[in-house]
């Protein structure tokens, strides 16, 4: 694919952080010849709408969609006077003023294992005059947005400049499952983007720190460093763990364990506390004798005070409080205005021990049996405890890597690098560092030395971009491949017995760390396929079992080890055959060089030439 | 600083400095006679503000362009748009004009002080995203400087006579606005809204 964006005539290396909060851009010239030194990634400033009728050139793009009313007018953009939706700032202001109009999050909704996700969902509980649209298209127009402002602001009508035309490398959690991979690439190609790669989002702030230290970066990591990324954004957080391993004398970089997704994030943890601080004031307004409830004004005003305070206590360790100021109801400010503090007891107790509390390295997140009716809403994280999180990923993964004493009970990490806004904070980067060392130090081993990176915010795009240039040849990079195991799920053959499921064998048909551009014949499993009908196989994927080769049958698994996805549907066509007839296949599976899983099915007896069919990633209900 | 009389509140004086903020940048007259004040009495200061609210803000825009002190501004769009625009935006953060309009008389100094903390936080964020500003004079206030006096970026008070380099006391180091870029209105928004009104459905 690099070769291609060459030859393509791609002029720059664009890096998008399509992420679940906010969605950024940031960009390098494609230097003219080998020699020449790179440009380090700069961010694009993408105009938007931030009021009616008011643009802006801001370098996060929330990832906010808004369904104007007839009443707001156009939506007008420079390019596009008569637009009846609006994403960005805009978009997310409204969704404060007329939720049921705005679409929020439509990335976690995109990974919603139980949903169709290519029909029009969003957002939930819309008013009736709305159509509404799926979690790809709502990614997809996010998307368009970019490539409408890059067009504006850098391609000026010049058509080799579009944006379309670049080499993009968009990110995508290291936790993303093949579907959900599969569905960001089928809204980066509707927004007309040619020469696409993904890359994972903990491996792209890695790439922002290389990038940032240049070639110093050897004197800090060294083979046999495993550096932990605690990558903490708005909606998400993900782990993931990079070995610097010996290559033949050369220092290379690989990809060993990525955690579960986690929708948990930073957003979770303002809104815990405009809760509190609510319910402070309603306590403090009845011991003075008044009844108080918020109007909507002031929710507005008590998320920002909220998340104000929280900033300001969680990043200055001096700071014993925060006051908090709540604007009156409608126009009048100043005899409305109700006050309280925040302190730092309380911001202490509510986000840096109610989400990173101190815990045992053999501490497991709680998992709930959950109730019939999640599917409705997003599967959050059931625990809020990050740290149990990291504690289960180190412990999945203890043996991920040839250890020097015997009885790791987890994964050591020897550095770490935190990524996102949460991590902003040296509170919560410290209590982190606090929690992992204790883990390392029970295990014997060192602690682990924190990498300082740069902008928290924006290091994902900028990573992303020099990424771009690093696959071009110029600087190293993160081998890893699938973060994976992937399984077709074949029923034995054994008479029905009312009440117990026929026992199920997964066939492997792309192996853990399968890498991109590579192709596996997947030997042993022929399947029967019904000619003119859809098909459906259950499909399994596990992040811990490095060793199946593909087509090893796995027959017993412990629990947790394998988990069931989507299923996969073949839908063959009748041509040349007749309908109803049931032809053996064998499967095939590429890792593409965009980044996704491609698996094919092989007629064992072809009628033509090169015969096979796409067997798709279902991202139907599991119903 | 203004060599204090009496203290004036917290609150007179952001407010003070908002106002000033505006007429500074705005209104070249008006930037030479603070300049003129700069000496002394901070009592004339309590009177003043009450009148001086948006409306004024309008009209001064348009002489703005012949002056050379704003510089910085490079965005050619009509001048009242941006100072508008630049309104509607300190509402929108920082509930400005709702704070400046209402009538704060009858409200005690805490009050205004919780209303004033939504008013400096908003508008502050406001601004800085906006209006990158630096002191003319790097030097601390109170410090001894010689200088040759540039009249756009230094003005000469107390016992001012003689020629260049003078010596003096820093009183205040000035501000200039190095960087601004304001939000650009879309094609037939009617930029004398700066606040919609609102209504729940």
């Amino acid at each position: 694919m690099s070769k291609d964006g060459a030859k393509s005539g791609a002029k720059y290396v664009v890096g998008i952080d399509l992420g679940t909060t906010h969605t950024a851009l940031a960009y390098a010239p494609i230097p003219a010849d080998e020699t020449e030194t790179p440009q380090p990634p700069v961010m694009l400033a993408i105009p938007q709408l931030v009021a009616q009728g008011t643009i802006e050139a801001r370098e996060l793009l929330p990832s906010f969609f808004y369904f104007a009313h007839e009443s707001d007018g156009p939506q007008a953009l420079p390019w596009d006077p008569k637009r009846t939706y609006a994403v960005g700032e805009h978009a997310r202001a409204r969704g404060i003023d007329a939720p049921g109009r705005v679409i929020a999050s439509a990335k976690s909704w995109l990974c919603h294992p139980s949903v169709d996700r290519r029909s029009g969902i969003l957002p939930p509980g819309a008013p009736e005059d709305i159509e509404r649209i799926s979690p790809v298209e709502a990614s997809w127009r996010y998307l368009e947005h970019l490539v409408e402002a890059w067009d504006h602001v850098v391609a000026k009508g010049d058509e080799s400049l579009a944006l379309t035309k670049q080499s993009i490398v968009l990110t995508v959690p290291a936790s993303f499952d093949a579907a959900a991979r599969e569905l960001t690439t089928e809204a980066a190609y509707a927004a007309g983007f040619e020469d696409l790669t993904l890359l994972e989002e903990p491996q792209a702030a890695f790439y922002a720190w290389l990038s940032d230290r240049g070639d110093a970066w050897r004197k800090e990591v060294k083979a046999g460093d495993v550096v932990l990324v605690v990558d903490v954004g708005g909606g998400t957080t993900d782990f993931s763990v990079i070995a610097a391993v010996d290559k033949d004398g050369e220092l290379a970089l690989e990809r060993v364990a990525v955690g579960d997704h986690i929708l948990l994030g930073g957003d979770n943890m303002d809104m815990l506390l405009a809760h509190m601080v609510e319910q402070k004031m309603i306590a403090e307004a009845e011991a003075a004798g008044r009844t108080l409830e918020l109007d909507r004004w002031q929710r507005i005003s008590l998320q920002h005070a909220a998340r104000g305070a929280k900033e300001k206590l969680l990043g200055d360790p001096k700071a014993k409080t925060a006051q908090i100021a709540i604007a009156g109801k409608g126009s009048k400010l100043v005899g409305g205005t109700l006050r309280t503090e925040l302190t730092r007891e309380e911001v202490q107790q509510a986000i840096v021990d109610g989400f990173f509390p101190i815990v045992k390295s053999s501490d497991r997140p709680a998992v709930r049996a959950r109730a019939a009716l999640t599917q409705l809403g997003l599967p959050y994280a059931q625990d809020a405890a990050i740290t149990k999180h990291l504690a289960a990923l180190l412990g999945r993964h203890a043996d991920a890597l040839p250890s020097k004493s015997k009885k790791a009970t987890l994964l050591h990490p020897t550095r770490v690098l935190f990524n996102g806004g949460v991590m902003k904070s040296p509170l919560l980067r410290e209590r982190v560092s606090q929690c992992l060392d204790a883990w390392l130090s029970e295990d014997g081993a060192e602690p682990a030395r924190v990498l300082e990176g740069a902008d928290l915010d924006l290091a994902v795009a900028r990573g992303a971009a020099a990424y771009g240039l690093a696959r071009r040849g110029r600087g190293v990079r993160i081998r890893g491949g699938t973060a994976r195991a992937y399984y077709v799920g074949i029923e034995g053959a054994v008479p029905a017995v009312p009440g117990v499921e026929p026992p199920i064998t997964a066939l492997c048909v792309a192996p853990f760390g399968m890498e991109e551009g590579t192709s596996a014949d997947v030997p042993g499993g022929e399947l029967g396929v019904v000619v003119g009908e859809k098909v459906n196989f259950r499909f399994f994927g596990s992040s811990v079992r490095r060793k199946d080769p593909v087509g090893a049958m796995i027959e017993r698994w412990k629990p947790g080890e394998i988990e069931e996805l989507t299923p996969i549907e073949v839908d063959l066509p009748a041509e040349g055959r007749a309908k109803g007839d049931v032809v053996p296949v064998t499967l095939r599976s590429t890792v593409t060089e965009v980044g996704t899983l491609l698996l094919e099915a092989v007629p064992l007896q072809p009628r033509k030439k090169d015969e096979k069919w796409k067997v798709e990633l279902s991202v139907r209900s599991t119903e | 600083m203004v060599p204090p009389v009496a203290p004036l509140p917290f609150t007179t004086r952001l407010f003070f400095a908002w106002v000033c903020f505006f007429r500074v940048l705005f209104n070249g007259l008006f930037a030479a006679k603070v300049y003129a004040l700069d000496s002394g009495e901070a009592p004339q200061l309590g009177p003043k503000p009450e009148p001086t609210p948006p409306e004024k803000k309008e009209p001064t825009p348009e002489k703005e362009e012949a002056k050379p002190r704003p510089a910085p501004v490079e965005k050619p769009p009509p001048s009242t748009d941006a100072a508008l625009q630049l309104l509607a935006l300190l509402q929108r953060e920082g509930r400005f004009i709702d704070f400046i309009e209402e009538d704060v008389s009858g409200f005690s100094d805490a009050d205004i002080g919780a209303a004033a903390r939504i008013v400096h936080s908003g508008c502050r964020k406001a601004l800085r995203e906006h209006v990158k500003l630096e002191p003319v004079r790097s030097e601390e206030e109170g410090t001894k400087v010689t200088l040759d006096g540039n009249a756009q970026e230094v003005k000469l008070t107390g016992n001012v006579q003689g020629k260049g380099p003078y010596t003096g006391t820093l009183r205040h180091r000035g501000w200039r606005a190095v960087e601004i870029k304001l939000p650009v209105a879309v094609e037939g928004h009617d930029v004398k809204i700066v606040a919609q009104a609102e209504v729940e459905l």
